[in-house]
């Protein structure tokens, strides 16, 4: 019943940038890719940060899409009366990307592009964005999801963040950076262990576990203003932070009554209440994206499988059988699937499960990946792939085809969580 | 860049693998040294549990059996083992006659292998199950929390049998300590 999805693959290495903290290696196996030609924006070379560079790579690294030599096009054309579409047919290109970037008297910049359809040599989309200097790289990629919504039907995760911990030697530090790497900044820094961060649904905060004070203890943190609330410290340990869609509750395994059980507490903090009674383990709880169920891990059967049960509490249902090992699921944006962690002889993966029809899948083929998260859009999985003790982060399209790995020089990078849409 | 990081984990694994040395099948309880195997814990002191040495606090002499805090457990399984119980005796007997007023930690820990959240349920199952053993003889439950490092504290910084035995451990942590 299950499958296995590891086909042939065709790698492709990204140049990478000494701004980037995460170099990402990308395989592809097979499937159509979309050619698409993204010319340089007029203008864009006098800016502090190029555009069509930014947009090329987030498209690539979808690998959805091949981008076609724009090379020898001259001059840049910046208006539809301007293009030969005659050029890009002979590219083979199937959509063409051309802009413009003006100076505007009072410092900020104007940035202009126009997506092509090359066979029908007709207009997809038109945009202007007015934006400081500083935010060309974010406008660069809005670019690049309103370009991957056009061509694909789905929505862009370019303009995402991406939590994780960094280990380097004994000291943790929590990060946040672009989904492409750029731009990490340390939002937490210890010398205990920092585990588990969650996003709340807003993207304002983070959950997390610290064990500043010699114990699991679950933190949220408001990134804009920095402060720290201490939700869950009671006796025991306090830890697998989960945010319920509304942003109003975490579930959170707590061990203040014996073994570890799962409870709901305020992101303000108080009582806990308790949600499960098992005599094994529940734990590693999370909301279905309509909130109204949990799904957990527990050992209550005698060994560790996923489970699911109504928000409030109440009768659960298991939904893994096929092995001794499932743990740590998370919900798919859409709610219809559930990855987790599988472990088959003694290697450790990250698995799909269809709710629908039970099926799984393992996505991944490494020997201990770990703390599955999905894109805000469902396209991909993003998860840590340890190897020799020393975890990277890795990530692999929900259909198996494409695969990245994020290699940091950084150190030891863990626990990854990917953030949500951000609201505009 | 990307072969920058790739030598470095090379240089990682390898730094690791020639740093554990410890010997296979016999859990390791000195970490101090890798030359003398484990004294079997029957023949230890378990009376002298007011040795004068060190300045009479027995819990840093290495000649009392209160100086052992560490509990090992096999791979998935949370089984206090009979060799573990003198050690586990000795402090419940400390706690109940000498040390009627200290509270206590147990954390427990496990080997990387496996989920990071889950391996933190089991660490915390394999310190309530040290402290069962000592609410039964007669440490008052109170007395003693539970607590779990998961896989984050490993003894033993490799990555094989003889590392992560030594990583499956409950530790007993005293105040200040």
């Amino acid at each position: 019943m299950t499958r296995y999805l590891f086909p042939f693959l065709a790698a492709l290495v990204l140049a990478s940038s000494a701004r980037a903290q995460l170099t990402i290696d990308i395989t592809t196996a097979g499937g159509r890719q979309i050619p698409v030609a993204v010319m340089p924006l007029a203008g864009e070379d006098t800016q502090p940060q190029a555009i069509s560079p930014v947009v090329g790579a987030d498209l690539a690294r979808t690998g959805l899409f091949r981008l076609v030599n724009t090379v020898g096009i001259s001059p840049l054309p910046t208006e539809p009366s301007e293009v030969n579409f005659a050029d890009w047919t002979g590219r083979t290109a199937e959509a063409l990307v051309i802009g413009k970037v003006d100076k505007l008297p009072d410092g900020r910049v104007e940035v202009r592009f126009r997506l092509f359809d090359v066979a029908k040599q007709s207009q997809l989309a038109s945009y202007s964005y007015v934006v400081q200097p500083a935010q060309l790289r974010a406008t660069a990629h809005r670019i690049a999801d309103v370009i991957y919504e056009r061509l694909t039907g789905d929505k862009g995760v370019f303009s995402t963040k991406v939590t994780y911990v960094v280990k380097r030697g004994t000291r943790y530090e929590l990060q946040v950076s672009d989904a492409d790497g750029f731009n990490a900044q340390t939002v937490l820094a210890s010398n205990e262990p920092i585990i588990s961060p969650a996003w709340s649904p807003d993207g304002s905060r983070l959950a997390y576990v610290s064990f500043d004070q010699k114990k699991p203890i679950v933190v949220v943190q408001n990134l804009a203003q920095g402060t720290t609330k201490i939700v869950a410290g009671f006796r025991g340990n306090n830890s697998a932070p989960a945010w319920s869609p509304d942003g109003n509750q975490l579930a959170v395994a707590l061990s203040k009554d014996g073994l570890t059980q799962i409870y709901r507490v305020s992101p303000a903090g108080g009582e806990a209440q308790r949600l499960t009674d098992s005599s094994g383990i529940d734990t590693q709880p999370a909301f279905s994206p309509d909130g109204q169920w949990i799904a957990f891990t527990s050992d209550r059967g005698g060994t560790p499988q996923v489970y699911r049960m109504p928000a409030a509490g109440g009768p659960a249902t298991r939904l893994t059988f096929e092995g001794s090992y499932n743990v740590g699921p998370r919900y798919s944006p859409d709610g219809k699937s559930i990855a987790f962690v599988q472990r088959d002889a003694s290697r450790y993966r990250i698995a799909l499960l269809e709710l629908a029809t039970g099926q799984v899948t393992v996505v991944t083929d490494g020997t201990l990946d770990d703390s599955p998260t999905f894109a805000p859009n469902g396209k991909m999985i993003l998860y840590e792939a340890q190897t020799g003790g020393r975890g990277q982060l890795a990530a692999v399209s929900t259909d198996g085809r494409v695969r990245q790995r994020l290699a940091s020089a950084a150190g030891d990078v863990r626990d990854p969580a990917w953030g949500p849409m951000p609201t505009n | 860049m990307y072969k920058t990081a790739l030598s470095l984990a090379i240089a990682t694994v390898l730094a690791a693998c020639s740093s554990t040395d410890a010997k296979k099948d016999v859990p390791v309880t000195d970490l101090s040294s890798n030359t003398q195997k484990p004294v079997p814990t029957q023949a230890s002191n378990t009376t002298g549990i007011t040795s004068p040495n060190v300045g009479g606090n027995p819990l840093v002499d290495p000649n009392n059996i209160l100086f052992k805090r560490s509990v090992y457990f096999d791979f998935d399984s949370n089984a206090v083992k009979d060799e573990f119980r003198p050690v586990v005796q000795a402090h419940s007997k400390f706690m109940t006659s000498d040390k009627r007023d200290a509270k206590i930690r147990i954390e427990g820990n496990c080997d990387e292998r496996g989920s990071r959240e889950y391996n933190l349920a089991l660490g915390q199952r394999r310190a309530e199950a040290v402290k069962k053993v000592m609410t039964v003889l007669g440490v008052q439950d109170g007395r003693i929390e539970t607590v779990s490092f998961g896989e984050e504290k490993p003894a033993s910084a490799g990555h094989d049998e003889s590392a992560w035995q030594q990583n499956r451990r409950a530790d007993i942590k005293y105040p200040g300590e």
